[in-house]
């Protein structure tokens, strides 16, 4: 028995498909895509017209705080935050308690996400011990037991030259490394972006160079080992134009943007509003439209969200005292449609394109497309969907957007992971 | 009803003017006598202070208002409470105004959105000093009878300077044009687009955009030379110097920031001959100021203390908004009366609350003992205007 989506438009960035299609699936693949496909009585169908059909959304970069933080957030709460947003997959970055710099935390991970889980689950392990900064961690070890990438994020690597090692391991095993491209004495205690709002607010300023000279340092490192570097939540335009200029030269390198630096800048800040403190923090507006640049030619491969959950206790106090990060996986998708494919600046292909096939690609995972035979992991788009922001009903244990009452048009209206219904607002028939 | 003072960056023009005008009738002697009996003030400061917390318990006890100080080291924040409670507390304990001082830019922002009673900021990280802002303003007004057209250069560690943001907010507003001087590292950031890599010799752009201020864009420069930021000015304004700026690598000795950034009286040559100089306190004297400088002819900085008190009665009546009720002057037992009803109102506005904590013990006092605090109060001699006068 199966499951047949009837009369969506199917889009699929992989192959560049955009046509109404129905399309089956059976036995946790897609069984067939075809402009008409018989019912034959044994399938449950689902009404998909006026509905786009498109691979499930990967999100490369999330915090699921489990284990260590649970009260933020588990990989029960995390995973099901993600299929309200239409992601099928998650990288989970390795800054848990302990870290995943062993592979005993990265089966743990992998268990609770077969038990509990809502999507997969991608472990991403440290690049070093204990994510100090100091030894390599048994990184062929955290291969073999599935972590998909190498990150200290949250820091950078500060010792070039371990970090020149460990992208040595990295490019043996085959892994990217992940670098939160920060130098901490250059960011010098920051709270936010150095700017005209940090001047104004009074908060310690990041300047962007922190973030530019650790991306300049890693793109020749990269280039010297020959690893695969991806650089995490990009956030200045000058940083866009060392990536730029990096891939002119063929260095291995991809990178990520976040929503929030798509739509938003450092006045969001103003009035001291702690979900909109994260790190890297919002910059100014050059930056902003750099990025929308950066991600229009390419030289930025993938959307993440960096999906940070923190407590309303937790944030809840002095803005230099809050905790940075922002929540995104239930508002991934909307924002974007709303604000970057509604206005034309992107395309709806685009967007999805980066949401899923691409850091399906950088990952080295088999989703984020719709063929024969691949992954049945799906969303189902409503692109007329009006609804707005409420924090209060995330499905994620902590409501810290930045983009709370925002009103959005276009919501992922199912989640199908593995030919398995994971989130639903409609109705399905079983068939008689 | 109530306001919040957190910026000069938040209030007009209008407001400015008002609260200037209001705070001279005090430093020329006017008796706030009993105006806020009844009332309870409530100072947390996270950060130690002389003038400031001093000059609001004296402004608040000259009017009549109860001041209760509400002392960190040894108050439950040592216990760990954390500040949005603590402001919740003081709320619940019946506090009418809360007067906050914290290390932190923002805080009393915070505060403000959490309690219906008003929020006055002491100070606060890096962000805005209001009160001092307004006895600067207050301070030159007096002396130079107008801010506007005047040009006043703040010299010193600017980037770390709330007392800085204040005065640029304040006096720019008011129509006057500001320099910043400075070492470059202790200058505020200038706007990337332009600015890097290609900054003109000398000059540095302003880092705020014009579109912040009501008046043109040169209401706001920086420099890094003395004589040039100095030269013309009207109004000098030296910044104090934190000691632990040379631990950090922001200069590279004191010794070093003193030779080319301290104010001398050989170096208020550069100002015009009748400036003004002012420093907010404490001094740290051959360092950003020198004796000469500080205790000479041109020097108004015993003024900015005194108007200190004029300055935060101005504010406290402002923010409790008894402000335009002063006039006319009524009998003391009409006064009283009228203070306990509203008492009445304000437990009220507090019972409303979703957080169902009342002061006990904290009803409107009673007409006769409003009368009697009133009648102590009113001997108090205004010192304020003998300080000035005798500063003049």
């Amino acid at each position: 028995m199966g499951l047949l989506i009837r009369g969506g438009r199917v889009i699929d960035p992989a192959t560049g498909v955009d046509r109404e299609a129905d399309v089956l699936l059976a036995e946790g693949r897609i069984a067939a895509i075809d402009a008409s496909i018989s019912p034959g009585g044994r399938h449950r169908v689902i009404d998909a017209r006026n509905l786009l059909v498109a691979p499930g959304l990967v999100d490369m970069h999330v915090h699921l705080r489990d284990p260590g933080q649970t009260h933020k957030e588990d990989i029960a709460s995390g995973t099901a935050a993600a299929v309200h947003g239409g992601f099928t997959a998650v990288a989970c970055m390795p800054n848990t308690i302990p870290p995943i710099d062993h592979p005993t935390v990265v089966e743990y991970i992998q268990r609770r996400a077969t038990s509990t889980g809502a999507c997969r689950v991608l472990p991403i392990a440290t690049i070093t011990k204990g994510r100090l900064g100091e030894e390599l961690a048994p990184i062929p070890t955290l291969a073999a037991s599935g972590a998909v990438a190498l990150s200290d994020d949250g820091d950078a690597v500060k010792d070039a030259g371990l970090l020149r090692r460990a992208m040595s391991y990295a490019r043996q095993v085959g892994l990217p490394v992940i670098e939160h491209s920060e130098d901490a004495t250059l960011s010098n205690g920051g709270a936010m972006h150095e700017g005209m709002w940090s001047v104004v607010l009074g908060l310690r300023g990041i300047p962007s160079v922190s973030e530019e000279a650790i991306v300049a340092r890693d793109i020749v490192l990269a280039e010297d080992t020959g690893a695969r570097l991806h650089v995490a939540h990009v956030s200045t335009a000058g940083s866009v134009a060392l990536i730029r200029e990096a891939k002119r030269r063929g260095v291995g390198v991809t990178a990520e943007v976040t929503p929030h630096h798509l739509l938003l800048t450092d006045e969001a800040v103003g009035g001291y509003n702690t979900d909109a403190k994260m790190n890297p923090p919002l910059r100014g507006q050059a930056d902003r439209a750099a990025l929308v640049e950066g991600l229009l030619d390419g030289t930025i491969d993938a959307i993440a969200t960096d999906h940070a959950p923190h407590t309303p206790e937790e944030k809840r106090v002095e803005f230099d005292s809050a905790p940075f990060g922002v929540v995104g996986l239930e508002t991934a998708l909307s924002v974007l449609l709303t604000r970057l494919v509604r206005p034309g600046l992107l395309s709806l292909m685009e967007v999805l394109r980066r949401l899923s096939t691409t850091p399906a690609a950088i990952l080295g995972l088999a989703g984020g497309r719709l063929e024969l035979d691949a992954p049945a992991d799906l969303v189902l788009i409503d692109l007329d969907r009006r609804w707005t922001v409420d924090p209060a009903v995330f499905a994620s244990k902590s409501r810290n957007t930045p983009f709370a009452g925002w009103e959005l048009q276009g919501k992922a209206v199912m989640t199908i992971v593995g030919g398995e219904i994971k989130y639903s607002e409609l109705v399905v028939e079983a068939h008689a | 009803m109530s306001r919040h003072l957190l910026g000069l960056r938040d209030i007009s023009v209008t407001q400015i003017q008002h609260l200037l005008d209001l705070a001279q009738s005090y430093a020329d002697g006017e008796r706030p006598a009993g105006i806020l009996a009844g009332r309870t003030l409530m100072t947390l400061f996270y950060e130690p202070s002389t003038r400031t917390e001093i000059s609001f318990e004296l402004a608040a006890k000259r009017a009549g208002a109860e001041v209760v100080r509400c002392d960190v080291d040894r108050s439950s924040v040592k216990k760990g409470e954390s500040f949005v409670d603590t402001v919740q507390t003081l709320e619940a304990l019946g506090a009418d105004a809360i007067v906050i001082r914290h290390p932190m830019a923002g805080a009393p922002t915070l505060a403000s959105q959490l309690v219906r009673c008003a929020v006055i900021n002491a100070g606060d990280g890096m962000h805005e000093h209001p009160t001092q802002g307004l006895l600067d303003l207050l301070t030159v007004r007096q002396r130079k009878e107008r801010i506007a057209g005047l040009k006043v250069a703040l010299v010193g560690d600017v980037l770390h300077s709330r007392v800085a943001r204040s005065a640029i907010w304040g006096f720019t507003k008011l129509g006057a044009t500001v320099t910043l001087v400075g070492p470059p590292t202790l200058l505020l950031p200038g706007p990337r687009e332009e600015g890097r890599g290609k900054k003109e010799e000398g000059r540095i752009p302003s880092p705020l955009p014009s579109s912040f201020f009501p008046f043109p864009s040169s209401a706001l420069s920086m420099t890094s030379s003395l004589e040039e930021g100095l030269s013309g000015a009207d109004v000098v304004m030296a910044l104090r110097m934190q000691l632990e700026r040379q631990q950090h690598g922001y200069v590279p000795s004191l010794a070093e920031y003193a030779r080319h950034y301290g104010v001398t009286a050989r170096t208020l040559a550069y100002a015009r001959p009748d400036a003004l100089l002012l420093h907010p306190g404490p001094m740290n004297l051959g360092v950003e100021i020198t004796a000469d400088a500080a205790y000479g002819p041109r020097s108004a900085i015993q003024t900015q203390v005194a108007n200190g008190v004029a300055v935060r009665l101005a504010v406290l009546l402002w923010a409790l908004d008894t402000d335009e009720r002063r006039e006319p002057p009524r009998s003391l037992r009409e006064l009283g009366a009228e203070r306990g009803n509203e008492g009445t109102r304000e437990r009220e506005t507090i019972r409303e609350r979703p957080l169902s904590v009342i002061a006990s013990g904290s009803e409107a006092p009673d007409t006769e003992s409003v009368i009697a605090s009133v009648a102590k109060q009113s001997s108090v001699t205004p010192e304020i205007a003998s300080a000035l006068r005798a500063s003049q």
